[in-house]
């Protein structure tokens, strides 16, 4: 039995780890210092970098992170706090159905309300990656909360403490470790998506100009990249940018756990 | 002697289980009254109704009154946040907040409730450390996790959590009984010292810890309030039948 677990378990580390390595090295050989800070050529077109791109996707998932962040967390607060009234369970139901809406049907949603409205638009593509989040992060944020003894908040409420503020102080610094948990895997999924960019960001060459203009984004990148006939020229650039966007991946997870790193690791409750 | 709570007719629910039963009951000032009975009597519903922590639980409810220095804490327009700064409580199990320093778990109802004079928490953190038996053994590691100390000091520091806020009656659910002995007979000489200053309610178990600490006795069975008296006269000297079957171990 434990060594066909074991098995299993080679056998889901070898695609993993083949990602990895292949991505590296195909990745490192296409980069050099202009890779980073220039604008994007045309395709086929020797020279140039991804420097808009990396831009353009730090600057959206930033921009999705403000308006989702808070969304998710406060929804999933209220979700754990109470968790009696009618409108939580149908709150719940719903953001369950969310979770599992494919991206694209979100780039769509995106599309038609904003991008109709305003045009291809780093706001659009923004409100998109938002939407995708937020059920992530309001399913954890509960989670999350749920997990927090009731004698902590018993503790705080018995000192007289009002329970809003239990909420606020005593129990969300005892989840924070779940929430920020959450808000990671939820930048880490947005950080990637593509299908919902292609159709609110669209795409660019140059510099972030505006909120209200399109943009490059990794992902977005990567695909056109992609697509390109000039193989020798595009695809190394297509695996340079996957480097790229799973290291900035790599760094914010690393961010993350040292700030919700324990204070008193060796405590033991 | 005066009466610092006056319990009238007081019924306690969990949905449709009725788990207080009419009990009436006046509880004097700097005393030590002990409630006890065999589980499920109702003991710790009792004093969670007297700083209304029991309506915290989802379906409870209660009726009936109690009067704090002549108030009823179930009046109209009575903030249940008001209450709970004037009756504390200290949980069976010792439960200082994890992610806190000694000094933090100490300071936290004051800081809780927006106290930042940093001079002024220092005062109360070593007052009510000191009034806990626990600044001696603590005052070299104020900053280490109050979750470091052992299962004694961590409820000592409990108390001491639960007197920063200078409440009047301090309530103790069966607070020595995940404690060893000796740790349980610190807690138990402490309670003899808050006295002097509050009004202390304690739900045991072990009646020969109710026999020790306490000055009244209130025997409580299947949500009903058998015998109330001194604790001299319910141990030496019981009314009630059941009263003495229960304290010579014949059930329970």
């Amino acid at each position: 039995m434990i060594s066909l677990a074991y098995l299993a378990l080679i056998a889901a580390l070898i695609p993993l780890a083949s990602i990895l390595v292949e991505t590296i090295f195909r990745g490192l050989s296409a980069m050099n210092s202009s890779f980073f800070l220039e604008e994007i050529p045309p395709l086929g077109e020797p020279g140039g970098g991804i420097g808009p791109a990396i831009q353009g996707t730090l600057i959206v998932v930033a921009l999705a992170s403000v308006m989702g962040v808070p969304i998710g967390v406060f929804s999933g607060i209220y979700l754990a706090e109470f968790r009696q009234a009618r409108i939580a369970s149908v709150a719940r139901f719903l953001n369950d159905v969310l979770t599992n809406v494919p991206s694209i049907v979100l780039g769509i949603f995106g599309w038609t309300l904003i991008v109709v409205a305003i045009g291809w638009s780093v706001i659009a593509g923004a409100v998109a990656l938002a939407i995708i989040m937020i059920p992530i992060i309001t399913r954890t944020t509960e989670e999350a909360i749920k997990l927090v003894p009731m004698t902590m908040r018993e503790a705080a409420i018995a000192l007289g403490v009002p329970r809003w503020k239990t909420t606020l102080t005593v129990v969300l610094s005892n989840a924070k470790k779940g929430i920020a948990t959450g808000i990671l895997l939820s930048v880490a999924r947005i950080s990637g998506e593509t299908a919902p960019l292609l159709l609110t960001i669209l795409g660019s060459r140059f510099w972030f100009s505006g909120f209200t203009q399109p943009t490059a984004a990794l992902s977005v990148a990567i695909f056109n990249f992609s697509q390109s006939p000039y193989r020798l020229i595009d695809w190394p650039r297509a695996w340079g940018a996957s480097l790229i966007l799973i290291f900035i991946i790599l760094v914010i997870n690393i961010i993350v756990r040292y700030a919700t790193r324990e204070k008193y690791g060796w405590a033991n409750t | 002697m005066s009466f610092k709570i006056e319990i009238e007719n007081l019924s306690a629910w969990f949905g449709s289980k009725q788990v207080l039963k009419d009990i009436t009951m006046k509880i004097r000032e700097n005393v030590v009254t002990a409630i006890i009975g065999p589980s499920g009597c109702g003991k710790t519903t009792l004093i969670r109704c007297l700083n209304r922590m029991h309506e915290l639980t989802p379906g409870s409810k209660a009726t009936g009154k109690v009067l704090l220095d002549g108030e009823d804490i179930y009046g109209e327009g009575v903030d249940p946040v008001t209450v709970r700064r004037r009756i504390g409580m200290v949980f069976q199990k010792p439960n200082p907040f994890p992610m806190m320093s000694i000094y933090d778990n100490a300071a936290a109802g004051l800081k809780l409730n927006g106290v930042t004079d940093k001079r002024r928490l220092n005062e109360v953190v070593e007052k009510s450390l000191r009034v806990a038996h626990l600044w001696d053994e603590v005052k070299a590691e104020l900053g280490k996790s109050g979750a470091s100390l052992s299962g004694g000091q961590q409820q000592r520091l409990c108390i001491a959590r639960a007197l920063a806020i200078e409440p009047e009656v301090i309530l103790m659910d069966e607070p020595t009984s995940a404690l060893d002995p000796t740790a349980a007979a610190k807690i138990e000489q402490l309670i003899r010292v808050l006295i002097a200053d509050y009004t202390v309610i304690i739900v045991t178990h072990n009646m020969q810890q109710a026999a020790r600490v306490s000055d009244f006795t209130a025997f409580l069975y299947l949500g009903e309030l058998v015998e109330y008296g001194s604790t001299k006269d319910i141990f030496e000297n019981p009314k009630s039948e059941l009263t003495e079957k229960y304290i010579t171990g014949e059930f329970g």
